[in-house]
């Protein structure tokens, strides 16, 4: 999955209504653990839903349901186009 | 494990936050239940009896859960009661686990962790027709199959489903043991969250197999409805004006009720002194007992209505939103957008309030976090706000239409706010530092209210301010009466008492009938006001007397202690041509020493300040101590909070005479 042929870049950056892949999910806390655990693992589809006020955070649709992240947070999710 | 009828069962709920365990153990327990807390903890711990055919059994509600990987104190707690290593509870025989259909993915995820405690599991299969609804199929028969447990569609409203899950769960426990599939032996040594990513291909391959999305397309109402209310500017337009409706109508609606419980009581106090022999035990009752509970009990509409619309924000799942709009500006002061969950409850309570920064995984965060709950105006301010309000501000307008009760109780919960934000502003780079904690949080559904868990929670809630009123606040009122009314019968005060001579400095001449000045005589060398009177000097910077001092004093157990402190103050010294007997005016008739009214909209609005920004509330500081396990946070949240509340009375109370107010 990792080849380069899909245009990579983390989950943060995306437009709004845009979707993408997950590659992966970087770093080793608590916080990489929960969004694992909320589903959000290589391979499956995410969308950018909508950013709140000022930007921040934003909501991602995954799975079927909709989850709200900081973009730092969201930084950490990489994914392909 | 051997037949089951010999012992009664246990059966507990898991599942994860929204997917419906409320609304189903309300339907399985009725009105039999019971919350408490686990002990030495304060994880709430919700039982209830199931009549499970026949025979009935112990229902334990665990907590909203997304894992039970125990990073968090409500994962934990989940986690040894599902083991049975947890105290006072008995090893659940099964556990029923809340799945929401139209989250079935990520709710499944949890469900294969229970699998992996080799507990019987039976699935309670939620949402079901809001999932047929947006399309989808689902074959229950095929998931039972695949998952290797059994699975049943139930709807806790109609009671849809109720009696096959009961079928399911008495077989389940008969059979007492789990086939599912466990994940404890995944090698992790390929990767530290290998476990996860085998949960979820054996959940996604279960789901594939069992459902058929026939138009995914379609644009589910949730999202039309959060184009709305989490738009970037009219989102932020609605919230206030959600938190505005709700404040007006707490004060229209509770009105009439307040009215007729007042009169209540007025005429049953009036009754008891009427129709026993005057003494000791008669004052005792009609003056300490009655007035005492009555001045609580009469709020009581009041705070039903804020924990009716607290309840539906939550159940509609706009508080979620709530948080998703607010984030931002909490992550400002370095607090987390969960952090406005439980400040937004401490507009009812600090103490439900401070137990929800549980949620709060990080320490500092969640410490930051119960310091300043205590700013957000709580119901027990709700009391001392109205008095004010109603004895100054009652039926006035600005612009001949808006209404200045409204404006000022807008005034107060926003100067609770912004001091909060101050102090976690600077908590968060002194003491509390850290950098930003995480925020990751569902955006659940938005859901047609369940009227019976609405009320259920709202009676549940008001229940448990009840009792504090019923035990603590009576106690208090009690005692208060008593230091009042004791020591008797003290000859007149010398004339070299400092406070009387202070008081007949300023007197203007017209002296008082003489049974209030006996009256007021008593009360003034009573053990309360000797008390009020040593903190005079401290508080007359305020525009307070010894009087309100003693009512401050005294709501130091709880803030809405101030209402009959004051009724029982006005009761024993209020003017006795007064016409009226309600307390509204007899503060409004109070007069001080030199004839002067102790009350002006000033000294209410100072008090009102004060009664914002003081940690005035020992349960409070008690459920701090619980929850900081140490004795310095609750020290030095009392200290900073009082040096805060006093200097901004002061500066209320001078500045306004300063611009000329009285």
């Amino acid at each position: 999955m990792k080849e380069k042929m899909a245009q990579q870049t983390t989950l943060n950056t995306l437009e709004i209504g845009a979707s993408g892949r997950v590659i992966a999910v970087n770093g080793d806390s608590r916080i990489t653990r929960r969004i694992l655990e909320m589903g959000i693992i290589p391979g499956v589809l995410v969308k950018l839903v909508k950013s709140a006020p000022f930007n921040d955070p934003i909501e991602v649709s995954v799975r079927g349901y909709n989850l709200a992240m900081r973009r730092s947070e969201a930084a950490a999710i990489e994914v392909a186009l | 494990m051997a037949s089951t009828t010999a012992h009664s069962l246990t059966i507990a709920l898991a599942g994860n936050p929204n997917a419906g365990k409320t609304t189903l153990f309300n339907a399985l327990t009725g009105l039999k239940q019971k919350v408490a807390n686990y002990p030495g903890v304060t994880v709430e711990r919700k039982t209830g009896r199931w009549q499970l055919n026949g025979s009935g059994a112990d229902l334990i509600d665990l907590p909203g859960l997304y894992s039970l990987d125990a990073t968090s104190l409500d994962e934990q707690i989940a986690r040894s009661v599902i083991t049975g290593e947890q105290k006072g509870v008995r090893r659940p025989d099964v556990v029923v686990a809340v799945v929401d259909a139209t989250n079935l993915e990520r709710n499944l995820y949890l469900v294969t962790q229970l699998f992996d405690y080799k507990v019987p599991v039976v699935i309670a299969l939620t949402m079901i027709d809001v999932f047929e609804k947006q399309d989808h199929e689902i074959n229950i028969a095929k998931l039972s199959q695949l998952l290797k447990v059994p699975v049943v569609a139930i709807n806790a409203k109609s009671g849809r489903g109720i009696k096959e899950l009961a079928k399911e769960v008495h077989k389940a426990a008969e059979k007492g043991e789990s086939s599912a599939p466990v994940f404890n032996d995944v090698d992790e040594t390929s990767g530290p969250h290998a476990k996860i990513f085998a949960r979820y291909s054996f959940i996604s391959k279960a789901v594939q197999e069992s459902t058929r999305h026939n138009d995914t397309s379609k644009l589910r109402i949730s999202s039309k409805i959060d184009k709305v209310l989490t738009h970037k500017f009219f989102g932020l337009v609605i919230l206030v004006a959600v938190l505005l409706v709700v404040f007006q109508a707490i004060f229209s609606w509770a009105t009439v009720p307040m009215d007729l419980l007042e009169q209540g009581f007025g005429g049953l106090s009036a009754l008891v002194k009427e129709n026993m022999p005057p003494g000791i035990l008669t004052d005792l009752i009609s003056d300490g007992i009655i007035a005492g509970v009555g001045g609580v009990v009469v709020f009581l509409p009041q705070i039903l209505l804020l924990f009716l619309f607290i309840s539906l924000l939550e159940d509609t799942g706009y508080m979620a939103r709530a948080a998703f709009l607010m984030d931002k500006l909490m992550s400002k002061v370095g607090l987390h957008g969960k952090a406005f969950l439980p400040l937004v409850s401490s507009f009812a309570c600090a103490i439900p309030g401070i137990m929800a920064t549980r949620t709060i995984e990080n320490r500092r965060d969640r410490f930051a976090t119960i310091m300043v709950a205590p700013f957000m105006s709580c119901s027990a301010r709700l009391p001392v706000y109205t008095l004010m309000i109603a004895a100054f501000f009652a039926g006035q307008t600005i612009f001949g239409f808006i209404s200045v009760a409204a404006v000022l109780m807008l005034a107060m919960y926003s100067l609770g706010i912004a001091v909060a934000v101050v102090v976690a502003f600077i908590l968060k780079r002194t003491v509390l530092k850290a950098p930003p904690p995480p925020f990751l949080m569902e955006l659940p559904e938005y859901r047609v209210p369940n009227l019976r868990t609405v009320l259920q929670n709202m009676f549940t809630r008001a229940w448990l301010f009840l009792k504090r009123a019923g035990t603590v606040i009576l106690a208090i009122s009690i005692l208060l009466w008593a230091l009042m009314y004791f020591p008797r019968d003290l000859s007149p005060a010398p004339a070299a008492d400092a406070s009387t001579t202070q008081a007949a400095v300023v007197e203007t001449g017209s002296e008082p009938a003489e049974d209030v000045v006996k009256e007021s005589e008593q009360l003034k060398h009573s053990f309360a006001g000797m008390l009020g009177h040593t903190i005079e000097p401290v508080i007359r910077p305020l525009g307070f007397d010894w009087k309100i001092g003693v009512a401050l004093i005294a709501s130091f157990a709880a803030r809405e202690v101030l209402v009959s402190t004051l009724s029982i103050i006005y009761n024993v010294g209020k003017d006795a041509d007064a016409e009226s007997t309600t307390l509204v005016s007899a503060i409004r008739d109070a007069k001080g020493d030199d004839g002067k009214p102790i009350w002006t909209p000033l000294t209410a609005l100072t008090l009102m300040v004060f009664f914002v920004l003081a940690m005035q509330c020992m349960s409070t500081l008690a459920v701090v101590r619980r929850e900081t396990n140490s004795w310095i946070w609750p020290i030095f949240m009392f200290s900073y909070m009082t040096v805060i509340a006093y200097t901004a009375a002061f500066l209320t109370y001078q500045g306004g005479r300063m611009l000329g107010f009285e």
